[in-house]
């Protein structure tokens, strides 16, 4: 009986040997890393196309990934702040970084890791918005611009100027959104599109205001289809929309202001809290791989800032003007960068006042009256007869 | 009821999705950034006056055009025959299945410049006319989609009138006006005040229609207050102000509305 109970033993041991040793190989060769992007922002193997997360899945066998999406920069921040998810790569634009930096949201990145940094254009180094380059590697970026219907517009668009021009009225269209519409009449006026000066947000605003009147409506993804069907003649957007706009309406034609405009320029970085960095960072520079950058920048239509890549593209894409605008241009741009608290309530508040102003409040204000009077009025006659 | 047991499952969920949310509300409505009690978030909105008033005014009109289309049809309906009902309702109720963004975008391309409605009007050589972007468009937006919210509560009062209430009132020589303001308006006002709330509160609270028909020229209370929490700005504090004011606004006129019936609220609950 006791020899029974050694063998049993024995056995059983040697189980639970094996059990942990297995769950060892498990915890040291697989790791999952969790990757937030935006929709529809990397290839994804559909039509034909390369599938990023399968490739990297092959090349680094002891890295899995959790691939999720995100809508808009606000929903980003929101879920990073309540603390209800945790991410170890994320894809925020310029101006929700410098405010993630300055709240300190983000892991610095250790460059050795990431030797692929070098073929980044230097125009995209130490930007604005990470200006000693610590956090950040940019993925994608693209311009505003202007769109506009050729068969409804005379002559040439090279100016913000025209979205005030009278000669449209009725068919120019503009951001709903505050940063984007304050970025055009700053730079229209010359000024920066991250000025914190008080005053040139003021005129600023005194432009929009008079580009009301000649205004058809502010859009934001209603402008799709406004320009596609001919509805509006000219509208501000990004560059990397105009494409899906071009497929609908052979007519549109893109045109990038000389008076400079908003460079938006999403990149990968790693939030505090991460517990594999250093996998985090090996995706980071696989996304850098030319071959793959080069599917990613095809599939999703924006502009690369890798230079191998970009030697890679038809040089009809190089040369319209759209996807790559010349460096003269671009010294003009600007990325935007987190404005203080304040100054993003005072720029909402303008905001509000341009996009309400130019009613006829006073005739409002008497119809209200005269149906709370009538109102009224019917309670109290209904009350007597009632009670009589 | 004795047993208040079956209840239970109802009372956490009102607790958790509507009590608390509206106590949040009120919190925040009175808290400034720092943590403090303030009343800063509603002096801030009387700049906001011009904004409140008009959307006030387009759920008013909204819902008076509303009433005007309903009544006689639901007096109608309930006065025919049980099959010509059923699929008189039916064809109410149809719009409501299919999602509301897409049938206010679908209005966006008939009132477009460019839309359905001008071209065939182009077609009669007249127009084109500008429709969309426009205070009355909005107005359109909310009488299409809340009109059935007006017919349902109206048509249900009425199919419980007898019709010999009326039959007796016209032999005791009442003319049709008389009939209507003496026995029929008293009989449906239970009818009335539902539909009335039930059009006037989303509508005045709305952004999407505004958004979409109106251009973003017509602001409303209710853009207002998304543009306070998912706009560039995150400002739960005034956001909730507004909500705040905007529900005493209605909780005021929903109590004038329903002081005139004091007795007969069953139309409140159907």
């Amino acid at each position: 009986m006791k020899k029974w109970v050694t063998i049993l033993t024995a056995v059983l041991l040697c189980f639970t040997c094996l059990q942990v040793s297995a769950l060892d190989v498990r915890a040291e060769d697989t790791v999952t890393i969790k990757v937030y992007n935006w929709g529809e922002y990397i290839s994804d193997g559909s039509d034909d196309s390369m599938d990023v997360i399968k490739e990297f899945e092959a090349q680094y066998p002891g890295i899995k990934v959790s691939y999720t999406t995100y809508a808009t920069n606000e929903e980003l921040y929101a879920k990073l702040r309540s603390g209800s998810a945790s991410y170890d790569v994320i894809v925020p634009s310029d101006y929700m970084i410098s405010r993630m930096i300055a709240e300190d949201m983000l892991e610095p990145l250790d460059f050795s890791n990431i030797p692929n940094f070098a073929d980044i254009d230097d125009t995209f180094k130490n930007p604005q918005y990470d200006p000693e380059n610590e956090y950040s590697v940019p993925y994608t970026w693209g311009t505003v611009g202007i769109i506009y219907n050729t068969t409804m517009v005379e002559g040439t668009v090279d100016s913000w100027e025209v979205l005030w021009d009278p000669q449209y009225t009725g068919q120019i269209l503009m951001f709903n959104n505050s940063r984007d519409a304050f970025g055009i009449a700053e730079k229209l006026l010359g000024f920066s599109q991250n000025t914190t000066d008080v005053k040139e947000l003021e005129q600023a605003a005194e432009k929009l205001k008079e580009q009301k009147m000649v205004l058809q409506a502010y859009v934001m993804d209603e402008i799709f289809d406004k320009m596609s069907n001919g509805e509006a003649a000219l509208a501000p957007y990004y560059a990397g929309d105009f494409f899906i706009m071009q497929e609908d309406n052979p007519d549109l034609a893109f045109a990038v202001p000389k008076e400079g405009t908003n460079l938006f320029v999403d990149a990968m970085v790693i939030p505090k809290g991460t517990e594999h960095k250093k996998e985090a960072e090996t995706f980071i520079n696989f996304m850098l791989e030319p071959d793959i950058g080069l599917a990613n920048i095809e599939f999703i239509g924006y502009s690369t800032p890798l230079k191998t890549v970009k030697s890679m593209l038809d040089e009809e894409v190089l040369n319209d003007g759209i996807s790559y605008p010349s460096q003269e241009i671009l010294d003009k741009c600007e990325s935007f960068v987190n404005l203080p608290d304040e100054l993003n309530r005072y720029m909402d508040e303008l905001w509000v006042d341009i996009r309400a102003s130019g009613s006829s409040s006073v005739i409002e204000l008497i119809f209200l009256f005269a149906v709370i009077l009538g109102l009224g009025g019917a309670l109290i006659i209904y009350l007597r007869r009632r009670n009589r | 009821m004795k047993n208040k047991l079956p209840a239970f499952p109802y009372i956490v969920w009102m607790v958790a999705f509507i009590v608390v949310p509206l106590f949040l509300v009120v919190y925040f409505a009175f808290t400034s950034e720092e943590g403090g009690f303030t009343l800063d978030n509603l002096v801030k909105i009387s700049q906001y006056t011009p904004i409140f008033v008009k959307s006030i005014n387009l759920a008013i009109i909204a819902t008076l055009i509303c009433f005007v289309l309903a009544y006689p049809i639901a007096y109608i309906l309930s006065r025919s025959t049980e099959r010509y009902q059923r699929t008189m309702i039916l064809l109410v109720m149809l719009p409501m299945w299919m999602n509301f963004l897409l049938r206010t975008y679908g209005w966006m391309t008939l009132l477009e410049n460019e839309g359905l409605i001008n071209k065939f009007l182009g077609l009669l050589h007249i127009g084109p006319f500008q429709m969309i972007n426009t205070a009355g468009a909005v107005v359109l937006g909310m009488v299409y989609n809340y009109l059935p919210f007006m017919i349902l509560p109206l048509y249900s009062v009425m199919a419980k009138i007898d019709q010999s209430m009326i039959e007796a009132a016209q032999d005791l020589g009442c003319n049709a006006v008389k009939v209507i303001i003496k026995v029929l308006m008293p009989l449906s006002l239970p009818g009335i005040i539902t539909g009335v709330t039930m059009v006037f509160v989303p509508s005045v609270s709305t952004f999407v229609i505004s958004r979409m028909l109106g251009g973003g020229q017509n602001m409303l209370i209710g853009d207002l207050i998304e543009q306070q929490f998912i706009g560039s700005t995150y400002n739960p504090y005034v956001g909730s102000a507004m909500s705040l004011i905007l529900m005493v606004i209605m909780l005021v006129i929903m109590g004038i509305m329903s002081s005139f019936d004091d007795d007969e609220m069953e139309g409140l609950v159907i």
